[in-house]
């Protein structure tokens, strides 16, 4: 477990390190000048030189690239061209709209897709199974920014239930999380039928069949028990199509969280708030992972044992 | 079970609209002041836009946009990515090392989230959304290229033709490519699928091709803040753009079956 435990962890930094290279990397893919897209081409050449020197592209690459890393060891994310803010304190800001978000779609998801795909796979092959898969198969050619206008159509709009945008208490919630969730419910309910097909297989589910247990302890306590390992890492994964998602999400309905902020900064030419909005959302997606991972070793041993890859 | 007739025909639609869109004199930027937000009717076909331009001219001009950036996303990444994972797998050693660690750096950025942020800050225009997408896109392919070249590398008849003194390029594109070949073109299927969505989503959230060009995605954005009023501006693109990425994958399904793809993988 130790040695599954630091493999783990090594590989981690690594990708958290490159990851902070890539996101550094991109302000200079910037075409022509960044100081000079960022401010605008009438900008006074003193304004520009100024900006050159706060943000250190004056200096060589690597002298940059070990500034950023050092600022970044103190929390230092520097300060918003816009506002003119410490960019921690916007972020900060922005990240319980968006923890919420994602952590109500992952439930509305969860609840729509085990459901779904139980019932798709214990009765596999009958118009059960392919009406399930059916709307997942809908589910997944629906993007975000379509289900959430046309859910805010129906539901705001002709019956009035739930506000068109912001974020307001429990009720201006429902939307965005049931467009996010929908969403990943579509590719997950899938890979949950697929994993308890799978284990519906094992000679020991057999074994319970042939000594006469009811095919819903058969399905409850011997099948569902090892299916759901796998979808715990499925899980950490589509925790990725969430975050991606809930940046567009945010869009649809305004929600005052990290993706609306990374989109607004682009759009005023924000660059390093961009930079630090990536940054905060790819991390935490490889720290959800590495840990999904984690745990995934500690439940079933057979994956510890085998090691890194 | 399901039919292929009506994805094949929605696919051949789109193609068509891609192609010979340009030949069918329309008007996508025409504007007529008289007919803003018009609904669709029997002299509007699909209805006008909040600017009084002809939905179906826009849907058609979309139409171009996501087939070109589709068709040449998934080339590009294809080709670079299967190069890649080819190249990492038969290499082996710390080649194969360094690239496995640069795969996993990409795919630590959760979905649409570095073609959002790339395509920011290269800028509005087809070009920097395909270039984003790309840059996106190949990991996908070299991850699935280099699992399939490490489960044949050793069979017999690879190890003949190298006993045989066979160049390195021969045996890759003689005696591997073709064994690895299925699995890429239904991941293919499926990438067009997903650069169709994600061009959509740039676009809508304005980081696609620049006004007045028509994008579906763009459209998608216009016709939200008309919803009200005028819900056929976000319908029309909104289920012309689901239709297509639905027989896309219909399509990619019945692919997996046909090439036995999954079956041949347990097989192993």
């Amino acid at each position: 477990m130790i040695q599954f435990l630091f493999s783990r962890l090594a590989s981690a930094l690594f990708v958290i390190f490159g990851v902070t290279c890539l996101v550094f990397l991109l302000l200079h893919m910037v075409p022509g000048d960044p100081v000079e897209v960022m401010l605008g081409e009438s900008s006074q050449p003193a304004d520009r030189e100024a900006l050159r020197r706060a943000l250190g592209l004056d200096q060589p690459l690597l002298t940059q690239f070990g500034q950023y890393l050092g600022n970044l060891a103190q929390l230092d994310l520097g300060k918003s061209l816009y506002s003119q803010r410490p960019i921690v304190d916007m972020l900060l800001e922005r990240i319980p709209a968006t923890a919420q978000l994602a952590v109500s779609a992952l439930i509305v998801a969860v609840l729509i897709a085990f459901p779904l795909g139980v019932l798709a796979a214990v009765k596999k092959g009958s118009h059960w199974d392919q009406s399930a898969m059916g709307v997942s198969l809908i589910g997944v050619s629906i993007p975000n920014f379509l289900m959430g206008p046309i859910l805010i159509l129906v539901f705001s709009l002709w019956l009035g239930w739930f506000p068109v945008s912001g974020r307001d208490g429990f009720v201006s919630l429902v939307l965005p999380a049931l467009t996010l969730g929908t969403a990943m419910a579509a590719i997950l309910s899938r890979m949950v039928r697929a994993t308890l097909l799978e284990t519906l297989n094992e000679d020991y589910i057999r074994t319970a069949r042939a000594k006469g247990l009811s095919e819903r302890l058969v399905v409850w306590r011997h099948a569902m028990r090892n299916a759901l390992l796998p979808v715990i890492t499925l899980l950490g994964l589509q925790l990725g199509v969430l975050l991606g998602g809930a940046v567009i999400t945010e869009v649809v309905f305004s929600w005052p969280g990290l993706g609306q902020l990374t989109i607004e900064s682009i759009q005023r030419r924000d660059y390093p708030v961009v930079q630090a909005c990536v940054l905060l959302i790819s991390l935490t997606y490889v720290v959800v992972n590495t840990l999904t991972d984690l745990v995934y070793g500690w439940l079933d041993p057979r994956v510890r044992l085998e090691g890194g890859r | 079970m399901i039919r292929l007739w009506w994805p094949a025909a929605i696919l051949l639609l789109w193609g068509c609209f891609a192609l010979f869109g340009g030949l069918m004199g329309l008007a996508p930027n025409h504007i007529e002041l008289p007919k803003i937000l018009l609904e669709p009717g029997a002299d509007a076909w699909l209805g006008y836009d909040d600017l009084g331009r002809p939905l179906w001219d826009r849907l058609v001009a979309g139409a171009q946009t996501s087939f070109i950036v589709a068709v040449v996303v998934v080339f590009l990444s294809a080709i670079i990515g299967t190069v890649i994972g080819v190249v990492s797998a038969y290499k082996g050693g710390w080649v194969d090392h360094l690239i496995v660690r640069i795969i996993d750096i990409f795919l630590a950025f959760p979905g649409i989230l570095l073609a959002i942020a790339l395509a920011g800050l290269l800028g509005p225009g087809i070009n920097n959304v395909i270039i984003a997408l790309s840059v996106v896109g190949w990991v996908g392919f070299a991850r699935l290229a280099r699992a399939q070249v490490l489960t044949i590398k050793h069979r017999e008849h690879i190890q003949a033709a190298h006993s045989l003194g066979t160049r390195p390029t021969r045996i890759i594109i003689y005696h591997i490519l073709p064994l690895i070949m299925a699995p890429l073109i239904v991941e293919a299927t499926f990438a067009v699928a997903g650069a169709v969505i994600s061009e959509a989503g740039l676009s809508f959230l304005g980081l696609g091709v620049q006004p007045p060009e028509a994008s579906w995605g763009s459209m998608i954005r216009d016709g939200a803040r008309y919803l009200l009023i005028a819900p056929h501006m976000v319908l029309v693109p909104g289920v012309m753009l689901m239709l297509v990425v639905l027989a896309v994958n219909l399509l990619g399904d019945q692919l997996r079956d046909r090439l036995d793809v999954h079956t041949r993988q347990r097989e192993k």
